[in-house]
């Protein structure tokens, strides 16, 4: 591990200190629910990394390299919260350009929702220390878009969501451009400070042969909630304010009536449909 | 907290095993559910799945203050420039049967600065209501002094209950919010009740991209916060009788002002064709569209019927139109009244975005597609050549050229 820079020495060599937040989620396109039995079934559905936390993890990367063609470096750790196996996420995050890699994994830690989830990864990374924290700007699992702002919170960091570019970045400020709904905002971020990422900031590399090894090799330490000291009751279940008290499948939909035939004669049954539907 | 299995009232039926996300659950031999502790990660689904009875999670937990104190529910008063956001007459008409269940007052609190124009119109809807922070610094969104600002409200105040949009600016701030207040926040939810039994505010929200809802609750801390998607409930109508909301300023204290950011430029991208979140009718082209510039007979179609640009993740990773138009997994997720896809052929990713829509139209090549199982009507044909002369069609209607 980094042991993270010491701001007061001005003579240590300037190192930007990322910390990329990735989650471990299954690939829920294949979740489905039972309407017959109630139940999920998950039977074959495999884990992946939060598809928007791969566009932090390459953020990291990119800025990282830009970096060095200054000469100047940067360091880049992943963190999880997750159990046990949440460690291959992580060495795939290796694989994807980060240099190390903490899990934070404790079974004190299960069972929480944003508030408890966010408080326990700003404590393991109140640990590391990181100029610049980025992060997915949702899980694809829960889809709250919450744990990122959350953090910020919890570590007393600046924050910027949803950012689509990164404009600048110096050791003071970050400028980022951030996607909303009507346009585009540009928003200039104290350091240090957490930012949450959109899809369009860039496109992700896939692993390199060097990368993998070193993912190979990586020894990843796992912390606990006595490690990074988080109290009892404000992690996993104790810790959280809301709760999950029922689980049901979607209204079901149907496919309804279809038409076929040229298109000038589809066209005019279009025409028709959207008049009874008061659309025109 | 434990989880436990009662083991007279389970038969070793294994719904919980079905049921549990973490494959922690196994039947003995002796046809009891016995659960692994290392591998469970407390999430309930089997406690929902199981009709026995069977499985508990005990939760040592009470609520740290009087509860009875908070009352009231609050709608944020999202603006842009003054503006307010549609989505905040939409929560009015939902906060209004909330509050009514629970007997108590429905108000609005706005943010921002030279708010006159906004509150004289929020006090023609049917609020008791409308609270005003006006500061210059709270004149654009920032994160920061919002939450500052409008922790500092929630503790003076005590609302039982927040509810924001789930637009970029609703989702970002009331996160701050729920951590600072240290309350619970649940994003995106399509359905609000209040519990006739217990008065708690049950809040629906889909997850794991729209395949599941799960129902919520925040019972031991106040407010209970959440944020609401577009189109989910219908735009409240004005007060009837001429009556008017009572105005009430709220001093932002000078010292909550501060922020370690700030706003250098706003660029207006996303004109009325774009924010399709908030559009009634959507026209979405995807990999059927073949080229670029046949995006264009979907704009004139969108353009024709009022409606908003939409796209699949295959026609915006393809280059063809930008990101902020993708509906599905990855983009937006929408609810208009009509959606028509195009050249769509709807794998569960677009799906996740768009399958709660009103009405479904799909135009596509492919009679096996995938669309056509969630259509509510489906057209099998070339929307290269369907939507031209569909868009013709509805001009000459119109008796434009």
């Amino acid at each position: 591990m980094h042991s993270g820079a010491d701001r007061s020495i001005p003579w240590q060599v300037w190192i930007l200190k990322i910390c990329v937040c990735i989650k471990q989620v299954p690939a829920t396109t294949e979740v489905k629910f039972d309407p017959e039995t109630n139940t999920l079934i998950r039977e074959g559905v495999e884990s992946q990394i939060n598809p928007f936390d791969l566009y932090a993890l390459e953020e990291a990367a990119r800025i990282k390299e830009r970096l060095a063609a200054q000469g100047e470096e940067a360091s880049i750790t992943a963190v999880s919260m997750g159990p046990p196996q949440a460690e291959e996420a992580l060495r795939e995050a290796i694989s994807l350009g980060a240099d190390d890699a903490v899990l934070l994994s404790d079974r004190a830690f299960r069972g929480a929702d944003t508030w408890a989830t966010s408080f326990a990864v700003a404590r393991g990374l109140a640990k590391l220390e990181p100029d610049l924290v980025i992060c997915g700007m949702q899980a694809i699992d829960g889809d709250t878009g919450q744990v990122g702002p959350g953090i910020a919170v919890h570590i007393d960091y600046a924050q910027a969501t949803y950012v689509a570019k990164i404009e600048s970045l110096d050791k003071k400020k970050i400028v980022v451009k951030r996607l909303l709904e009507n346009g585009y905002e540009i928003c200039s971020v104290r350091l240090p400070a957490v930012i949450t990422v959109v899809k369009e900031i860039n496109e992700p590399r896939t692993p390199s042969l060097r990368g993998k090894m070193n993912a190979k090799k990586a020894e990843i330490p796992t912390w606990t909630a006595a490690d990074v000291e988080a109290p009892e009751d404000k992690i996993g279940l104790p810790g959280s304010p809301t709760q999950v008290v029922k689980v049901f499948s979607p209204p079901h939909r149907e496919g309804g009536e279809r038409f076929a035939g040229e298109p000038a004669e589809l066209a005019d049954r279009l025409v028709k449909l959207l008049r009874e539907l008061e659309i025109v | 907290m434990a989880i436990r299995v009662i083991e007279d009232k389970c038969n070793g039926c294994g719904l919980c095993v079905k049921a549990c996300p973490t494959a922690a659950i196994e039947v003995d031999p002796k046809k009891l559910a016995i659960i692994d502790l290392d591998l469970c990660s407390y999430c309930g689904s089997c406690v929902s799945a199981c009709r026995f009875r069977a499985i508990a999670i005990d939760i040592e937990k009470q609520a740290k203050e009087d509860l009875s104190q908070y009352s009231g529910v609050w709608v944020f008063g999202e603006q842009f420039r003054g503006k307010i956001a549609p989505v905040v007459f939409e929560l009015i008409g939902i906060g209004r049967q909330l509050a009514d269940d629970r007997k108590s007052e429905l108000a609005v609190v706005v943010l921002g600065d030279k708010l006159d124009n906004a509150a004289a119109e929020l006090s023609e809807f049917p609020l008791d209501k409308v609270y005003l922070c006006e500061a210059p610094e709270l004149a654009q969104y920032d994160g920061e002094r919002y939450a500052r600002v409008l922790t500092d409200v929630i503790r003076e105040r005590k609302p039982e209950i927040m509810l924001a949009g789930a637009t970029t600016t609703g989702r970002s701030f009331l996160s701050q919010v729920a951590i600072r207040v240290y309350t619970g926040l649940t994003a995106d939810c399509t359905g609000l009740a209040i519990g006739e039994d217990d008065g708690l505010l049950y809040q629906t929200r889909p997850a794991y991209g729209g395949n599941i809802m799960a129902t919520i609750l925040c019972p031991y801390t106040r407010p209970q916060m959440a944020t609401v998607r577009h189109k989910v409930f219908p735009t409240s109508p004005k007060r009837s009788n001429g009556s008017k909301a009572e105005i009430v300023r709220l001093n932002a204290k000078p010292q909550l002002l501060s922020s370690r950011s700030e706003i250098l430029d706003f660029i207006e991208q996303c004109e009325a064709t774009v924010n399709i979140v908030e559009a009634d009718v959507i026209v979405s082209g995807g990999r059927g569209i073949q080229d670029p510039s046949n995006f264009a007979i979907i704009e004139d179609l969108a353009k024709a019927l009022g409606g908003a640009v939409g796209a699949s993740r295959a026609a915006v990773d393809a280059g063809w139109i930008p990101y902020c138009h993708q509906v599905g997994q990855t983009g937006k997720t929408v609810c208009p009244k009509l959606y028509i896809a195009c050249g769509i052929s709807g794998a569960v990713q677009h799906q996740a975005g768009m399958s709660s829509s009103d009405t479904i139209i799909a135009i596509n090549k492919d009679p096996d597609a995938p669309i056509f199982q969630l259509a509510s009507f489906g057209f099998v044909g070339d929307c290269l050549e369907i939507v031209p002369l569909l868009t013709k069609k509805i001009r000459a209607l119109r008796g434009e050229a």
